[in-house]
């Protein structure tokens, strides 16, 4: 009797389970297959041209997907001037900022939200998750006349003002959803312990829910590094742009595009949050469903 | 250590639902007082209240002498070990201990003492290097008595510790909890809704129902002489069977008229107690283990009759008979070698001298 026979009564095929998993499987790895070329093809050739020379880049002849003298003077071109460095330091310098400033509001306002129930807590909660919708196409506007009236234009510092505004509304929410995960008799056992609110926070609160805040940490990170709208409103001088508009504004200069510099350079950019989120992935995704799973 | 009062103590939460409706009572010092009832009824509020983790709305608590009504939790100087163990999952077993005396800014060596001590209280030395996860449910309940116990408090509040533990360990940690009462003897407040840890715990069982105290007393006073109805069915295990009955005079004496055309006769010495309640319907309340089988009785005031059991529970040291009667379902205990059979009628002895008879207008036991 052959293991996909007709069982009777059943009316399906004994068996159909595991061919039913093989279809499931095959369909599964197709699709990733494909999604992982759509999602990689970009990546790739601009790694394969920012290894080209500029006559091979200018050349139409041959295969793109093909090197023929491979080069890295893209590469040492960028990192040998001294500007490129700047924009580097200045993402670095505005990042660190951005992420310190969005963590302590946000696991502040977190705890107090998720923690200490006082009039209009709930409402306060879903405002602050409602203004991370609004897009920040919209409010470069009125926050360049802030900025601008702040005397702040063409400075990191006024970049460190206005990226909280995009971080810290998804923070506090991932936070606030990590510190509802935690047990209320946490909290009261530290209270009996002795404990005041700060206390409970830095000893039991921030200890637990570290992987929250390195979910919320990489987020912050990622905003602030990969920031475009911005940094291109506000900054025009070459010597406070973060490398997100360094790189094309100082690689484009009007038809003219440097092709190998700039994959390189955009290359370059992309490395510290691939290294980011190679190390920390784990917490990550931990961090990000801990609220949902959780009872 | 101290005593612990509570005055006229009420609990309304928002939308006027009573959760606590002006409890009275006095725990006095060293003693271990079990609050028991059913879901709902009050207890764990009361304990939250005692520890300052629930405002009340009115009355008064008072602690070591002193009214603690606003005084926040950390300054109660009480100490609660939580239904879930609420242990801090990222410290160590001795963190965890050490915590409060730590917050407290004791001196190390006196931090190591106690939690030295406690651990050899409950026998787990040999884990305080461990964290939470890698201890197992019965190991997480001492290491939460323990970070009680090294706090040396005026009182210790338990709410339901032993619920998330399986049927055997609860049994152990039952008896482990005796132990170290008997050795700390810390002033204690216990919350179940298991009327056997109750019992087998207290010194004094406090019964709650509808946020409101049925009555306290030691365990076998609330066993042999319950004051209301509730209480009589809330305390034991089997519960005592109520069957509707009529008091009859009878010659000099009283009868009581059950369903089925039994009857049963009131001992002379509870006539006169009884005698008020001549003609009127009454409930009849009797223990399992006082309505039993003919063999093995030899005390006066048994009333005997016949009755044909639905189920029959052989548990090894004793049977259960399950009868069913007009109006009632009523359970005996027999002597396991007495040969009892669903559908086969036997003659039961219920033994008069430990019957109830409850006021069915009050709910009040006469």
């Amino acid at each position: 009797m052959s293991a996909a026979s007709m069982v009777p009564g059943l009316g399906r095929r004994v068996g159909s389970l595991r061919s039913e998993r093989r279809w499931a499987l095959i369909t599964a790895y197709v699709s990733l297959i494909i999604a992982a070329i759509v999602m990689l093809a970009p990546p790739l050739y601009m790694l394969l041209t920012s290894l080209k020379t500029s006559a091979e880049i200018a050349d139409l002849g041959g295969n793109p997907w093909l090197i023929r003298t491979p080069t890295l003077e893209n590469y040492t071109a960028l990192l040998g001037n001294e500007m490129f460095r700047g924009f580097f330091i200045n993402s670095i310098l505005v990042t660190v900022m951005v992420v310190i400033v969005t963590m302590v509001i946000s696991v502040l306002a977190a705890f107090a939200l998720a923690r200490m129930k006082f009039w209009g807590s709930q409402v306060l909660a879903t405002g602050v998750f409602l203004t991370y919708l609004v897009p920040d196409t919209l409010l470069f506007i009125p926050l360049y006349q802030i900025v601008g009236g702040l005397g702040l234009l063409n400075s990191i510092w006024g970049l460190v003002l206005v990226y909280p505004t995009l971080t810290v509304p998804f923070c506090t929410w991932i936070m606030i959803g990590y510190f509802a995960s935690i047990p209320k008799e946490l909290d009261e056992a530290a209270l009996i312990d002795g404990a005041n609110w700060m206390q409970m926070l830095t000893r039991i609160f921030i200890p637990v829910a570290l992987p929250g805040i390195i979910a919320a940490t990489i987020f912050a990170f990622t905003v602030s590094w990969a920031a475009f709208v911005y940094p291109t409103a506000f900054i025009t001088q070459p010597d406070s742009m973060p490398l997100t508009i360094g790189v094309v504004s100082q690689l484009i200069r009007g038809d003219t595009f440097a092709w190998g510099q700039l994959m390189a350079g955009a290359l370059l950019a992309a490395l510290p949050p691939v290294i980011v989120y190679a190390f920390l992935m784990d917490y990550y995704i931990a961090g990000l469903t801990a609220g949902a799973t959780k009872g | 250590m101290a005593q612990v009062t509570l005055r006229k103590i009420i609990k309304e939460y928002e939308g006027g639902v009573q959760a606590v409706k002006g409890i009275d009572l006095d725990i006095a010092d060293h003693e271990f007082v079990v609050l028991v009832g059913p879901s709902g009824c009050g207890k764990s509020t009361t304990l939250r209240m005692i520890a300052g983790l629930e405002e009340i709305t009115s009355g008064e608590i008072d602690i070591g002498g002193a009214v603690v009504n606003d005084v926040p939790p950390r300054d109660r100087d009480i100490a609660m070990v939580f239904q879930n163990y609420a242990l801090y999952p990222h410290m160590s077993v001795y963190e965890n201990m050490a915590f409060g005396l730590m917050l407290r800014k004791f001196p190390k060596e006196e931090i190591r003492r106690r939690v030295e001590n406690a651990a050899k209280i409950l026998d787990i030395g040999m884990l305080l290097d461990r964290k939470p996860k890698a201890l197992s449910g019965g190991q997480r309940q001492r290491v939460a008595m323990g970070r009680a116990i090294v706090r040396d408090p005026k009182v210790f509040l338990f709410d339901e510790p032993l619920s998330n533990l399986d049927a055997k360990l609860r049994v152990q940690m039952r008896t482990e909890i005796k132990k170290v009462h008997q050795t700390v003897r810390t002033t204690t407040v216990y919350v179940t809704h298991d009327q056997v840890e109750a019992m087998t715990l207290a010194d004094r069982v406090v019964v709650m129902n509808h946020g409101v105290i049925e009555q306290v007393g030691p365990p076998q006073e609330l066993y042999h002489h319950p004051r209301t109805r509730f209480v009589a069915g809330f305390i034991g295990s089997p519960a005592m069977n109520f069957i509707p009955a009529t008091v009859e005079a009878r010659s000099g004496g009283l009868v009581l008229r059950l369903p089925q055309g039994i009857e049963l006769a009131v001992p002379a010495a509870r006539v006169a107690k009884y005698q008020a309640y001549a003609g009127k319907q009454v409930t009849f309340g009797i223990r399992p283990e006082h309505l039993t089988d003919t063999q093995h009785v030899s005390k006066a005031d048994i009333a005997i009759f016949n009755a044909a059991p639905e189920v029959v529970e052989p548990m090894g040291m004793e049977t259960l008979a399950h009868i069913r009667m007009e109006g009632a379902e009523i359970c005996a205990r027999l002597d396991p070698t007495v040969p009892a059979a669903p559908g086969v009628p036997m003659p039961l002895a219920a033994d008069m001298g430990n019957m109830h008879l409850i006021d069915d207008a009050t709910g009040l036991v006469i």
